[in-house]
């Protein structure tokens, strides 16, 4: 929902915007530029990006946390930057490295946040107790956080923000380090959210983001490179396809296709067409090949310009057959 | 659901919850541990005075108790900020800075509860102070835990790891309350040294102390004097600590 006067700035009344957002260091080094992007009030927004490509230093940005330089970031109309107390009413953060305090146990840890927010004891205790229960972590609420696995201690954070009136929740790595059982539990309890809450994830796991999002922005050295939901980003790359060709040491390509060496092989990305015929002339020709719709990995690689060297690309001189 | 009011007591609960009542119910060796300082040294010095000092010592280990309890504000706010991250969940929450650091501070009075009501004890047996006596020591004692809760709260915010603030408060703990003549009469230190211990804020603390019970003889001017210099301090630390409070990083 856009106000008659925000709708000219393209600012949502219900969800969030970022215009123009950087962050400069020491006045020289950059560690966000120029980031706008909008989201509606509910589901998932991750970033992406390589290590100190930004991720962090957005949503820090958002949740209050830390100045920009310059830029403005609105949260259900509420100017983060300029009104941060009114904003902090709306929203809560697991940061990245959060860790469940070690001499509390789950519920004092839920129970102390719901204080800090604000909540009456009374209050805060029976929500934290119906939290727990919501996430499955009954049976542990009174054991120590320091003998529990890491995946109920990363639950426990989760838990925590959740047991609280914030509909904007901001979860800076959510799921790193967990093993790949208590990942996908996590998943599950993220995607059930996304009707109730806006939640903003950033994370290293390509497959998270493709599995949970709505909406996937890539940043690559503090700008945003490329945003949209998968499909879009698909379509915006103009390459929907994958086609790895396996076993491969020499290919000879048709013209203008750009392939990149992968280990035993090489990988092409490109559209629906050109890989129906490409997929076609490597069956002609008895080769091992695989043609699938392109990941984000794909396309995050594609989109940072990064993994994809140009070097090791090569360009096909042939024709299509 | 939004929230009608927010109670303020409850965010200065939150902290005293977390930082003393929790720790101290679930490691309970916290509470040897907060014993151990003050009281040690009281041991020593009535031992050594041959009992001669007990007043004065349980002054001094009064007013050690409370600048103990607020340099121990650096070690905590840094390990629950740069270690469990608790303080960006809180600063990303409604509730503000100086809520945040008071419950803090009073989680630090609220750990050091056993030492002062066994410190208390043994005031009322030996020293017998009367109303006006009890009351300036606890204000001396409430101007210390100000002053060194501003020192803690503003060397917190220059550190960014936890060993590097408990090797902080190591030194501030010594320098200001087990060097200074906070458990003996000022007049035990020689001449060219004394005036370095009035470098402390301490020294001028316990001489009022000392005075007020009349264990020390001081004219009152200087007992002026150092009331001024001990509320100064406080002041300033305060001012001090307000300003380099950053709750949202610039």
């Amino acid at each position: 929902m856009l106000s008659s006067n925000n709708r000219k700035e393209g600012i949502r009344m219900d969800g969030l915007t970022v215009k123009k957002i950087s962050k400069t260091y020491d006045g020289k080094k950059y560690a966000l530029r120029d980031v706008t992007l909008s989201f509606p009030e509910k589901g998932i927004l991750a970033i992406i990006g390589r290590n100190g490509a930004g991720k962090t230093t957005l949503i820090r940005i958002l949740s209050t946390e830390l100045m920009p330089t310059k830029g403005s970031a609105m949260i259900n109309g509420i100017d983060v930057i300029a009104d941060p107390v009114k904003a902090r009413n709306l929203m809560a953060i697991v940061p990245q490295e959060a860790r469940a305090i070690p001499w509390m146990n789950p519920r004092q840890q839920v129970l102390s946040y719901l204080l800090y927010r604000g909540f009456p004891y009374n209050e805060a205790s029976s929500r934290a107790s119906a939290a727990l229960k919501s996430l499955g972590l009954e049976e542990n609420a009174k054991k120590l956080s320091r003998m529990l696995s890491g995946g109920t201690k990363r639950k426990i954070l989760v838990a925590t923000v959740l047991a609280s009136e914030a509909k904007i929740i901001f979860l800076d790595e959510p799921t790193t380090g967990l093993d790949p059982i208590s990942r996908k539990e996590l998943w599950e309890l993220l995607n059930k959210l996304k009707n109730d809450y806006l939640i903003v994830l950033t994370t290293h796991y390509l497959e998270e983001a493709e599995y949970l999002a709505d909406k996937i922005v890539i940043i690559e050295d503090g700008r945003l490179v490329a945003e949209g939901s998968m499909e879009e980003l698909r379509k915006r790359a103009g390459q929907e396809y994958s086609v790895r060709v396996m076993d491969a040491t020499n290919i000879k390509l048709p013209k203008g296709v750009r392939a990149s060496k992968i280990e035993k092989g090489y990988q092409i990305l490109t559209n629906q067409k050109e890989a129906f015929a490409l997929s076609n002339m490597l069956m002609k020709k008895k080769m091992k090949f695989s043609t699938n719709p392109v990941s984000l990995e794909d396309l995050f690689y594609y989109f940072a310009k990064r993994s994809i060297n140009e070097d090791t690309e090569e360009s096909g001189e042939g024709e299509w057959h | 659901m939004a929230l009608k009011q927010r109670s303020v007591f409850s965010q200065i609960l939150a902290s005293v919850l977390v930082n003393a009542i929790y720790a101290m119910q679930n490691y309970p060796i916290m509470f040897i541990n907060t014993l151990l300082s003050p009281i040690s040294i009281l041991i020593v010095i009535v031992f050594v005075s041959h009992g001669a000092l007990i007043g004065i010592g349980i002054e001094g280990a009064l007013i050690m108790t409370a600048v103990m309890s607020g340099v121990s504000i650096q070690g905590d706010l840094s390990h629950l900020k740069n270690d469990l991250k608790l303080q960006d969940m809180v600063v990303t929450s409604p509730t503000s800075a100086p809520v945040y650091v008071a419950g803090m501070g009073l989680s630090e009075i609220v750990f050091s509860i056993p030492v002062l009501i066994l410190l208390t004890i043994l005031a009322a047996i030996y020293i017998h102070p009367t109303a006006i006596q009890a009351l300036t020591i606890i204000a001396v004692m409430a101007l210390m835990f100000l002053f060194s809760t501003a020192l803690g709260f503003f060397l917190s915010t220059l550190t960014t790891d936890v060993l590097q603030s408990w090797g902080f408060s190591g030194i501030v703990t010594v320098l200001l309350s087990t060097i200074p003549p906070v458990y003996y009469p000022i007049t035990y230190i020689p001449l060219p040294f004394r005036y370095i211990a009035y470098i402390s804020p301490t020294t001028y603390a316990a001489q009022i102390a000392q005075a007020s019970m009349n264990y020390i003889a001081i004219d009152p001017i200087a007992l002026f004097v150092d009331w001024v210099i001990v509320i100064l301090v406080c002041i300033v630390l305060l001012v001090v600590g307000y300003r380099k409070a950053r709750w949202r990083e610039p």
